[in-house]
């Protein structure tokens, strides 16, 4: 096995290794045990009393919300106004401009939705005053308040009768005090020893070996891109994302930050499992998520590693794979692992180019991107799978003709149509976004706006709908990544995604949550011979299958006239 | 109200910590790192000619050439070219790129072109090229410098660096600054 597929292998390797353990911490912290970082009491105890909170009173789910939503639309509104006046504040040794209000508009609502779809180039469109104070904070916070989300519902699952789905605050402060912090802090040492810069020094120049003046942007960006990928939250410091060599020089730097990347949402689902005392439940939705996974990852890797049918006609030598929108130190198989993982776990973090990917390539990463679910991002993937479940536990009793439970709770016409409007939201906002925008790019080609309609997209045909098609796909499921020929960068694409952002970020969270609190005030039904049981691989694969149907029947029209139709037209 | 005051004051408190402690522990602990955190620089008699991270331009036939960036190496921006496989302009721009190697490389066949010496990269600033586009480009540059081959390709093997996880790579500016060095 060469050295590139090794690479892979001990990636993933790794990333068990250290996601399992922590799954099992996590479920042990949340739930107010005793773990060794329990040192850190002092610390939250200072934050609490300084704001204000009692960490120990109870909440019921309304209550949750409320909390949530507050501090979330607190972000938004002091995000939106920095970013606009960040050439007036200090840290900006580059000299970069505000921005102007739609772009704010859709940045901030992309960070605090843990989205990080980036309409502005970081090394012109930020100053360093908003990449930290704005921009880094919001990877914590964001992160944090989908695993508190996630966490108040583990405790309304594992409670047989309850009202009380614990204190977001304190889900919320731990997670940052006891989880990413302190990972975050390693992570940006590793990077920085290995060459990402982490000075606030302003941009660089020189002269060249063959004497041309260059440019060069810097700034801290290690300590960034550490939570960036944590959090798996997606925005980078340059405009190249990790692709950049100083945000990820090397392999080493490459291996971190996808092993950084896919630890929390895997720890998640274990954690889940634990929290509720039913391990082997999360250890089967592990299984299901797993199986996903690889049936994304494993025709990606070929298709990157077989190389681009059109070049190989050309007659070069094309052993290494496809390499467009590639580095050479990473590699295409590295890089065709990477896009797997921050499709599925919503990170959008590239490093290399989606929109220069193979055709299957790109199928897969939009279909990652749909599902949301095969991991899915920091706290939110278990969210997004519960709906799922709750779908699956549904049309299991249908099927057997009884009244559908879930962990001893009734699933009734509520708690489904809830569910039910979560899943039908996702192909709403994406199918509609697209058929919008591609319905102005044909009859409005010539429209007199800033960005013409007609010079949108970067590639004709069946790609270019493509790119439209994964913009509102990547922002419905808060991944970020983009197909980045688009120019996105004009009010049509960032008020549209915006919008789309925003609704898809907070009610995949807020039905979930909804969900969750109104099956705990039920009566609780212990486990008979009758219950479907929901820790089985049967359940699983019933979920799985769920999970097929209903993205197979959403989204393949829409999936047909782009990538599949782009595959077959290039197979001549 | 109550949520909206604790929610800022919890906010204020979370800036200082997360904003303003831990990047700059960061920043203090990377000035103990190769290149203080800047970045880590390549110097030639003193003088900086450019970073071992960011590729740089390189179009004269007596240096090795990295690869085509969208960007034109100019490292105040970055970013590929996001042209689709399938995109007809693309695949031509490739073509011409084939072209201009064969033209420029004595007797290089079409067939030992390696896909990542006509291919933009991601970033724009890819600083290596894999071995394989090293060597193709030996005999011209040993010609143009009137050097011996064999001197070259030892230069080359030499630069050749293969890490335990990941593709074999040549860092483009570090070559081409002991090339220069070779007499």
């Amino acid at each position: 096995m060469n050295s590139e597929l090794t690479g892979i292998l001990a990636s993933f390797i790794i990333t068990l290794l250290i996601g399992i353990p922590l799954g099992k911490y996590l479920a042990k912290m949340f739930a107010g045990e005793k773990v060794w970082t329990d040192i850190l009491k002092p610390i939250e105890n200072g934050i609490y009393k300084l704001s204000g909170i009692n960490p120990n009173e109870p909440m019921d789910w309304k209550r949750f919300l409320k909390a949530m939503m507050v501090i979330n639309s607190l972000w938004i509104v002091y995000g939106f106004f920095v970013l606009m006046y960040q050439d007036k504040l200090p840290l900006n040794p580059d000299g970069n401009a505000g921005m102007s209000a739609d772009l704010a508009f859709n940045t901030i609502l992309s960070f605090v939705a843990n989205c990080n779809l980036q309409h502005y180039s970081g090394e012109s469109g930020v100053t360093y005053f908003t990449q930290h104070f704005i921009l880094m904070f919001l990877h914590f916070t964001s992160a944090a308040t989908g695993i508190a989300a996630a966490v108040g519902v583990f405790k309304a699952f594992r409670d047989k009768t309850t009202n009380d789905l614990g204190n977001f605050w304190n889900y919320f402060v731990r997670s940052i005090t006891r989880l990413l912090l302190p990972l975050s802090i390693v992570i940006a040492l590793i990077l920085t020893f290995n060459g990402t810069t982490s000075s606030y020094e302003g941009k660089d120049q020189f002269i060249s070996l063959q004497g041309d003046t260059v440019h060069v942007s810097r700034g801290p960006a290690a300590q960034m891109i550490a939570i960036k990928h944590l959090g798996t939250n997606g925005g980078g410091w340059f405009g190249a994302n990790s692709a950049h060599p100083l945000e990820n020089p090397n392999y080493v730097t490459n291996m971190t930050e996808i092993i950084a990347q896919m630890i929390i949402p895997i720890a998640m689902v274990l954690a889940f499992g634990y929290f509720i005392r039913r391990k082997k439940l999360g250890w089967v939705i592990f299984g299901v998520m797993t199986i996903g996974m690889l049936m994304l990852m494993i025709p990606t890797i070929s298709s990157e590693l077989g190389g681009n049918p059109a070049i190989a006609r050309m007659g070069i030598s094309q052993t290494s794979g496809a390499m467009e929108g590639k580095e050479v130190r990473i590699g295409p198989a590295a890089t065709a692992y990477w896009s797997t993982l921050t499709t599925i776990v919503s990170t959008g973090s590239v490093n290399g180019m989606h929109d220069s990917t193979m055709a299957l390539t790109g199928l897969w990463q939009l279909l990652g991107m749909m599902i949301n679910s095969f991991f899915g991002g920091c706290g939110v993937g278990v969210l997004n799978y519960v709906i799922y479940v709750i779908i699956a536990v549904f049309i299991s009793g249908l099927m057997v003709g009884r009244t559908p439970e879930f962990l001893g709770h009734k699933v009734e016409a509520r708690e489904v149509k809830i569910a039910a409007l979560v899943t039908l939201l996702s192909p709403f906002l994406i199918l509609a976004g697209t058929a919008i925008s591609s319905y102005v790019f044909n009859h409005y080609g010539n429209a007199d706006w800033a960005t013409k309609p007609s010079a949108w997209l970067n590639n004709p045909g069946y790609h270019g709908f493509s790119e439209m098609l994964y913009e509102y796909t990547s922002s419905n499921a808060n991944n970020g990544s983009g197909f980045e020929g688009l120019g996105d960068g004009n009010i049509f694409w960032s008020v549209t995604t915006g919008l789309i952002i925003i609704l898809g970020r907070f009610l995949p969270i807020i039905g979930p949550v909804a969900i969750a609190g109104l099956l705990a005030q039920k009566k609780f039904i212990p486990e008979s011979a009758g219950t479907l049981r929901t820790d089985t691989v049967t359940f699983g694969a019933m979920t799985f299958a769920v999970i097929i149907v209903l993205n197979a029947l959403s989204y393949f029209p829409a999936l047909a006239l782009g990538p599949i139709a782009e595959y077959f037209s290039m197979l001549k | 109200m109550k949520t909206l005051i604790q929610s800022i004051r919890l906010t204020l408190v979370l800036i200082v910590l997360l904003c303003v402690i831990y990047p700059v522990i960061i920043t203090l602990a990377g000035k103990l790192s190769k290149g203080g955190g800047d970045g880590e620089k390549i110097a030639v008699n003193g003088k900086v000619v450019g970073y071992a991270a960011i590729g740089q331009k390189f179009d004269k036939p007596q240096y090795f050439w990295g690869r085509p960036s969208a960007v034109g190496y100019n490292a105040a921006g970055s970013g590929g070219s996001n042209k689709g496989p399938s995109n007809p302009d693309y695949l031509k721009d490739v073509k011409s790129r084939i072209d201009t190697l064969l033209k420029y490389n004595p007797g290089l066949q079409k067939s030992e072109i390696p896909a990542d010496l006509v291919t933009a990269s991601g970033s724009g600033l890819d600083p290596d090229i894999s071995p394989e586009s090293a060597k193709i480009q030996i005999k011209r540059v040993a010609q143009i410098r009137k050097l011996d081959e064999a001197k070259v390709a030892s230069l080359v093997n030499a630069h050749i660096e293969a890490p335990l996880f990941g593709p074999k790579k040549v860092n483009v500016l570090k070559l081409n600054v002991a090339l220069d060095e070779l007499k």
